[in-house]
């Protein structure tokens, strides 16, 4: 989708949003929704930071780490993405405090969600840095540069612009996954939905906006990666034009 | 710490669970695999739904599915259409993942040279017989990767049933938590049957993959 076609629905979600506003059967939540959405963003956010950190570390461990260090990563990696963002969730929840380790509900959800897309996010920045042309690892080589070098400056600024777009879609999938963060007892936007629905029963109402503000979260998400894709690729001859 | 008599114990309770789970991500993706093929046809067949459908499936990737679920769960009701929670859940699925899976046929059909529709025109050939014989049989090998990707992330997904109280693993597992206070085995061998299904599917697709690209040779 262009990028405009995103703004327009972005506006769109927001005048729809604006527009039930006016009406009490629909205002009557939003005070309490907008509140559960910004514990969601807070852990979508702290969860995306860990994700980066945790999907770069893995992916340099599995690309030049010493052995053991590759095998810890992929260990983790196969891990991560081949059991469900649930399962983890609740395994870190109700298994761990068995081992003596406690953690809140908020840590939990931050540590779980940020390890998932981690471990997809390696993936992505495995695949970039690969994919960067041959020519430019033989002129680093060429050049007498040291690896660490190497990598700083020619070989991840150019992995980076391509790196982009596939973590705009994992923020995405992030920031949908924080809903399960209210199975355990979190108070975020799914939770504050689902508490209204039993309370008040006005299920409509209540999913419509919730659905909406998911909704305007995400195209947030895919609007500010797209400008960030652009602004990174300027002046590069690959990859899409700005 | 662990248990294995209890582990072994449970056992038999989780393996019957599983087959929920496995029935749910069956008929959770026939559903998304159809319905996903049935946007796309729609797509090109009538060139002004092109829009609408691209503005639907984006608003169905950009919401969380647990929340998907939960509103055909509650909202079908109102209507008058009381669903239980397994079927409810199914469909959300099966609709979720229709979104992407039509994105996936929409890429297999761009990837037809135009040269083959126009020989079927040239042909004279009606259009459900141009889709039939002549595109989707070209369509569909190099797709199977991506559809088997998404079939995995779908059996991935179904713990979210749990949330509706569908008696699948997950369910299953925190129910026998709740009632002995020992989570460590339920849990863990919960994660231990999505791992070894996600690496045995993984290592199915692969093979599939090989097998279809020496049919099609490119």
């Amino acid at each position: 989708m262009g990028i405009r076609t995103l703004v327009g629905m972005l506006v769109a979600a927001l005048a729809v949003i604006g527009l039930l506003a006016t009406q009490t059967s629909y205002s009557l939540f939003l005070p309490g929704l907008l509140q559960g959405a910004l514990l969601t963003i807070e852990i979508a956010v702290l969860g995306s930071v860990l994700a980066v950190v945790m999907g770069v570390l893995a992916a340099l461990a599995r690309l030049y780490g010493a052995a053991p260090l590759r095998w810890l990563a992929t260990v983790y990696v196969e891990i991560f993405r081949g059991t469900s963002a649930l399962v983890q969730l609740f395994w870190l929840f109700f298994v761990l405090p068995q081992f003596g380790l406690l953690m809140d509900a908020f840590t939990v959800a931050v540590l779980a969600l940020g390890l998932n897309v981690g471990a997809y996010g390696s993936e992505v920045v495995r695949g970039a840095i690969l994919a960067v042309a041959p020519g430019q690892w033989e002129a680093s080589i060429a050049l007498n540069m040291s690896r660490a070098q190497m990598l700083r400056r020619i070989i991840l600024p150019q992995a980076f612009v391509a790196m982009i777009p596939p973590w705009g879609n994992l923020f995405i999938e992030l920031l949908k996954s924080t809903a399960l963060v209210s199975l355990i007892t979190l108070t975020d936007l799914a939770f504050k939905a689902q508490q209204m629905n039993q309370s008040t029963l006005k299920t409509v109402p209540i999913f419509t906006l919730v659905l909406l503000i998911y909704l305007v979260m995400s195209l947030a998400i895919t609007i500010g990666m797209r400008f960030l894709e652009q602004r990174a690729s300027a002046g590069l001859s690959r990859g899409r034009a700005a | 710490m662990w248990d294995w008599s209890f582990a072994l114990e449970i056992l038999p309770t989780l393996a019957s669970a599983a087959i929920i789970t496995i029935e749910a991500t069956l008929i959770g993706f026939v559903i998304a695999a159809l319905l996903g093929l049935a946007l796309a046809l729609v797509r090109i067949a009538i060139p002004w739904t092109a829009w609408p459908i691209s503005v639907l499936v984006e608003l169905i990737r950009s919401t969380p599915l647990l929340i998907q679920i939960f509103f055909l769960y509650f909202v079908f009701p109102k209507f008058g259409v009381v669903l239980d929670a397994f079927t409810a859940g199914v469909i959300a699925i099966g609709l979720h993942y229709a979104a992407y899976c039509s994105e996936v046929y929409r890429a297999g059909f761009d990837n037809i040279p135009r040269g083959q529709w126009e020989a079927s025109i040239a042909l004279n050939l009606p259009q459900w017989a141009t889709f039939r014989d002549i595109i989707i049989p070209q369509v569909i090998p190099p797709i199977v990767p991506a559809l088997g990707n998404y079939l995995v992330a779908l059996f991935k997904e179904t713990p979210l049933l749990s949330a509706i109280a569908v008696l699948e693993l997950m369910q299953t597992a925190k129910i026998i938590g709740s009632d002995t206070f020992r989570y460590t085995e339920p849990m863990t061998l919960v994660g231990l049957f999505f791992l070894v299904m996600s690496l045995v599917s993984a290592a199915l697709i692969r093979i599939l993959e090989r097998l279809l690209n020496r049919r099609t040779p490119r």
